[in-house]
């Protein structure tokens, strides 16, 4: 038997974590078999077959999946369900959305954010911000498996060509309706990938403030991060924010700056290779994480950071 | 119109949870519990789009042990007007839950059902976009903003990439997200006034619906330990370990 795999993208390429996906799917099973469910999407259809995990592809090409609507999305899975053991995605924005309207409609027991797969029945996930891991066996059938991104590598993307299949769109309910998105955008990298993030917190004081974290991001070539207190003061946008409840990120290193340290917070960024933290706390929590601590003012220590970086020979990129 | 508002007993999100040694669980007596934090969310916005004069009837429901109660109580003593509570014993998934309350949506007729996006104990952000799947109904994840119209509700989603606004017609399923509002706190003269108000009470396994477990949970371990750091003097000593002893730079 074999994985379905829904691969997440924008019409035109496919998003990075849906490789870190189809890597778990793998480990449940090699047959892995990638839908594609969008509007003019042809291109990703072709990216996708060239991934040579991907045993073949699923393409169902319609405006009902252009904006990739949950209600429309979820009876296209199911209905192309019948013949698979697993059904997976990632366990990001998009795949927590539809994930559930298929396990619901298949009557499935979903297993969410899966950080390692023991067998094709037995995973590992986080529970309680990850202050836990539970292994848990699914009973069910039929499988649907949430997958967490950043707890596996992202699979190669060349050197496949598997067989494109089309598949006939699904009907729709009607009863929703995309609006508009506003994505942020950014020179830098992705907060979800990147190899090093440095993140503010409320200790940042205001949003004007957070170019002292910008300046230091680009000079180590970084994403920005924030901790849930900084986007709730209204500092930066939310799809900075690094927590339970927002993005998890498992960057080399991880520059926590003026961030205490709240369960919910280090949920999001506690498994990173190395972590700094600089806050004038001395007790904060986020110093009994973090590999190299130093309490310090952020305002003298940052520009401090910065000339510091400037008269390094090389960084690395 | 009516929401339909679901709220979760959980470990207060303060709390440092401690892993059972043989492996069965955390550690949960004495342990203070509390309202699932984004279930508070869906709470507030229930009783503001009810001072909104749209919203004529906010109930608050909670599945769960004797004193999951409590946080239909705190729900009433904020504004929703009635209560119930459909006795569980033990931990049910999300798929049974969500069964359960379509159940009782079925028998209430709301117009809206408000939860919060995710428990903050099992981690498993389902329970919302089951109970619209088997309901047929549109759903909106992650909302930071509502706006309710005749028919439908305007959201504006927190998503991956930035802010996403769809429209869903009524019925609907909302779950909130914590920048949806900010929670408001109980006075004391309303927490003595909810103590009047009514919670009915239902049990679990009489609603004719499988709440049967279908996940089994094996064992549950404490994560690997990071091992304690070094704190240095200065910036000068840091930027020279990240760059020759982590060599991350």
């Amino acid at each position: 038997m074999s994985v379905l795999l829904i691969a997440e993208h924008n019409n035109k390429n496919l998003k990075p974590f849906t490789l870190n996906a189809i890597t778990a799917a793998s480990k449940i099973d090699p047959e892995v078999h990638v839908l594609v469910a969008g509007s003019g999407s042809e291109s990703v259809a072709k990216e996708v077959a060239a991934i040579p995990l991907v045993k073949k592809v699923l393409h169902c090409d319609s405006p009902n999946y252009q904006n990739y609507l949950p209600e429309n999305l979820a009876p296209l899975v199911t209905k192309n369900a019948d013949k698979y053991d697993h059904i997976v995605a990632s366990a990001n924005t998009f795949g927590k959305n539809f994930m559930p309207r298929v396990a619901a409609a298949l009557d499935i027991s979903q297993v969410s954010d899966v950080i390692k797969v023991n067998s094709p029945d037995t995973f590992v996930r986080p529970i309680y911000a990850g202050n836990a891991f539970a292994t848990v066996k699914s009973n069910d059938k039929k499988r649907c498996v949430t997958i967490r991104p950043t707890s596996f590598e992202p699979a190669p993307k060349t050197g496949g060509s598997a067989q494109i299949d089309k598949v006939d769109a699904a009907d729709i309910p009607n009863f929703s309706k995309f609006v508009k998105r506003e994505e942020t955008k950014s020179e830098r990298p992705e907060l979800g990938t990147a190899r090093i993030v440095v993140s503010g917190g409320r200790g940042l004081e205001s949003g004007e403030n957070f170019k002292l974290i910008n300046d230091i991001a680009d000079k180590l070539n970084a994403a920005v991060g924030a901790s849930r207190a900084a986007v709730d003061a209204g500092y930066i946008s939310n799809d900075h924010q690094v927590g339970q409840t927002g993005k998890v990120v498992v960057p080399d290193l991880y520059i926590a700056v003026g961030i205490s340290g709240a369960i919910q917070h280090l949920a999001g960024m506690k498994e990173s290779k190395i972590i700094v933290a600089i806050n004038k706390d001395g007790e904060a929590p986020i110093f009994s994480i973090a590999d190299y601590g130093l309490e310090a003012d952020l305002f003298k220590a940052l520009p401090e950071f910065l000339s510091e970086l400037n008269k390094l020979n090389t960084i690395q990129k | 119109m009516k929401i339909l508002v679901a709220v979760k007993r959980v470990i207060d999100y303060n709390v440092q949870i401690r892993v059972k040694e043989d492996g069965s669980g955390v550690h949960t007596d004495n342990v203070k519990m509390s309202t699932n934090p984004p279930d508070d969310n869906a709470v507030e916005e229930s009783v503001k789009l009810k001072e909104s004069g749209k919203v004529k009837e906010v109930v608050a429901i909670t599945i769960g042990e004797e004193k999951a109660q409590e946080t239909v109580r705190k729900a009433l003593a904020v504004g929703a007007d009635r209560g119930i509570h459909v006795k569980a014993d033990s931990y049910i998934e999300p798929l049974g839950i969500a069964k359960i309350l379509k159940k009782v949506v079925e028998k209430e007729k709301p117009d809206m059902v408000f939860l919060g996006k995710q428990a903050i104990d099992d981690d498993c952000n389902q329970t919302g976009q089951m109970l619209a799947a088997m309901l047929n109904w549109p759903q909106a994840t992650f909302s930071s903003k509502v706006s309710l119209k005749d028919k439908s509700m305007e959201i504006v989603r927190e998503i991956d990439e930035g802010l996403e606004t769809v429209e869903v017609n009524l019925p609907a399923v909302v779950t909130c997200d914590l920048r949806l509002n900010e929670p408001r706190y109980a006075s004391l003269p309303n927490i003595m006034k909810a103590k009047k108000k009514p919670i009915e009470q239902m049990v679990a396994k009489d609603l004719g619906v499988d709440i049967t477990n279908r996940v089994q949970q094996l064992k549950v371990e404490e994560p690997p330990k990071r091992k304690a750091g070094i704190k240095v003097a200065n910036v000068a000593e840091l930027v020279s370990k990240l760059k020759n002893e982590a060599k991350v730079i």
